[in-house]
């Protein structure tokens, strides 16, 4: 039999197609044939699949699945690629390792190669309390981009910070500093005064007698960490007092609120969480952001 | 006459088409699901994994209660990208004693399976209370009740129940302690945690939010901060056959 040509298609396509018998209040089911496109698809599909069955996992046997002659596995192939990222990156990763942190502003290509990482990681793991531009948050959370560093600025200070965090209690080596509450130790009338005194350092406006009364209560109680002059000590974490730069707010009330309760932020230590090059990535990013001493 | 010429009959009749239906797309799911529950790698063998602690599961339900997982996964993918940012890709075995799990199939925010440990209680505190005081481009919901109700400490025994029947395998110990070892990983200075640290191994103790009775910000946070810290991988051996 040979197959009809379009011609024949045509006029056997304009007859009446047979009929299967089957009617449903008057309605006629014609038995027409499938298309040909549409009949050999879906044999292709059916070969196909029998092609997947032997390269791919696929039915599922006694304690495992057949594993495919491809040995295909997701996990696998993450793996792999895993590898060969880190192989590509392998030479960078070990210079950085071995340069002095101090020293990687002087080679080009490592500094890039840091600052590009560093930045990733930024987004990823710092971004949430430091913000994504690293302007910080209020509450406690110190914005990166300026000239004030509570633990210090350096690069080998940010990265200590970094590794061990602050006031983390499961970090042996976390930056540690407390900060009493003054309410438990000083009548209200004198920590008014510390406000008014406080206020002073910075240039805000305050009452000039209060502040003149309280500069010996100042310098018995606070200038031990944060200086005689305000200026803050970066060993104690105490943030200087004598600039505009306020982490749980300048005003008056939110002093008195800090130095009746204290308050003081936590970060976790990130050693252990982030490969010892990811550590010196970041280090190197937020030392490049503007405020690194 | 074979048995395919007499599908007029089955086409016919409501009650034949729906038995017959129901046989061919039960098929499907037997082939898919069945071999899930008896296959030796469905589930990694893996060090750490196990039920939770009652405050996490207190925790738990509220994540659920809440839709958490509308908005987040709890699913880390076998890819690189994934693998940078949240970490190694999720096992089976992490999700063995979810009922339900939390896999979610949308990601607003991002993957929650390793979060815990990443911020400070301070900081989920803040954030529950307002997100855009911390992330200001951020667009979830702000949840301030959490810290202000009160934890439905009665139910935790049913809690614990419920899970068993589901499968999880709490044992009477855990069911007779349960409102003992909330009560002791809330409030550590006052309990013995010896019992609680035995029953669930890394489990963390402590007052998360400085609250005077267990709030659902307690709960809650015991339950993020536990999150993915549980499995060992220093010992886990990736099967080749999966």
């Amino acid at each position: 039999m040979t197959s009809p040509n379009t011609k024949e298609r045509k006029a056997e396509a304009q007859q009446e197609p047979p009929y299967t018998g089957h009617e449903w209040d008057g309605i006629r089911e014609y038995d027409n044939p499938l298309p040909r496109w549409w009949l050999w698809s879906f044999y292709a599909t059916i070969v196909w699949s029998m092609i997947y069955w032997v390269l791919y996992p696929a039915w599922p046997m006694v304690t495992q699945a057949t594993q495919g002659i491809l040995g295909y596995s997701t996990r696998a192939e993450a793996a792999a690629e895993l590898e060969a990222h880190q192989a590509r990156s392998a030479p960078l990763e070990s210079r950085l390792l071995q340069a002095e942190l101090a020293s990687v502003a002087d080679d080009p290509e490592l500094l890039h190669f840091a600052t590009a990482g560093g930045a990733a990681i930024f987004r990823n793991q710092c971004s949430q309390c430091h913000g994504a531009g690293a302007q910080g948050a209020p509450g406690g959370y110190p914005s990166l981009l300026d000239d004030a560093w509570l633990w210090g600025g350096s690069l080998e200070d940010i990265h200590t910070t970094i590794s061990h965090g602050i006031r983390d209690e499961a970090d042996g080596n976390t930056r540690w500093s407390q900060m009493p509450a003054f309410g438990e130790l000083l009548p209200e009338e004198e920590i008014d005064g510390l406000v008014e005194y406080v206020l002073s350092l910075s240039g805000a406006p305050h009452d000039e007698k209060l502040a003149a009364d309280h500069a010996e209560s100042f310098a018995n109680n606070c200038a031990g960490c944060h200086g005689a002059e305000g200026e803050g000590m970066q060993m104690m974490g105490a943030p200087a007092l004598n600039d505009s730069i306020w982490q749980w707010g300048g005003d008056r009330d939110s002093i008195r609120h800090t130095i009746t309760n204290a308050r003081f932020g936590v970060m976790p230590a990130f050693a252990g969480r982030l490969s010892d090059s990811d550590l010196r990535k970041v280090a190197v990013y937020v030392h490049g952001l503007g405020g690194g001493e | 006459m074979s048995i395919l010429d007499k599908h007029g009959r089955i086409e016919r009749n409501a009650f034949l088409l729906f038995i017959f239906s129901l046989i061919v797309v039960s098929i499907g799911g037997i082939v898919q699901i069945v071999p899930l529950f008896y296959l030796d790698n469905t589930i990694e063998e893996v060090e750490g994994m196990r039920p939770y602690s009652p405050l996490e599961l207190a925790g738990r339900q509220i994540y659920v209660r809440e839709g958490c997982y509308t908005c987040h996964s709890q699913m880390i993918r076998p890819m690189r990208d994934e693998h940078e940012r949240y970490g190694h890709y999720s096992l089976a075995a992490e999700s063995m004693y979810d009922h339900p799990f939390q896999w979610g199939s949308k990601r607003t925010g991002p993957d929650l399976a390793r979060v815990g440990g990443r911020y400070s209680d301070d900081w989920h505190i803040q954030h529950f209370r307002n997100p855009r005081d911390l992330v200001p481009e951020s667009i979830m919901p702000a949840y301030p009740w959490l810290e202000t109700t009160r934890l439905d400490e009665t139910m935790i025994e049913n809690l614990l129940i419920a899970q068993r029947r589901a499968g999880v395998p709490y044992t009477d110990e855990m069911i007779a302690n349960a409102r003992a070892d909330l009560r002791a990983q809330w409030d550590p200075e006052t309990h013995d945690t010896s019992g609680l640290m035995n029953r669930y191994p890394k489990a963390q103790a402590r007052n998360f939010t400085g609250s005077a009775a267990p709030t659902e910000l307690d709960a809650m946070l015991a339950y993020l901060q536990m999150l993915g810290t549980l499995v060992d991988f220093s010992t886990y051996e990736p099967d080749p056959t999966r």
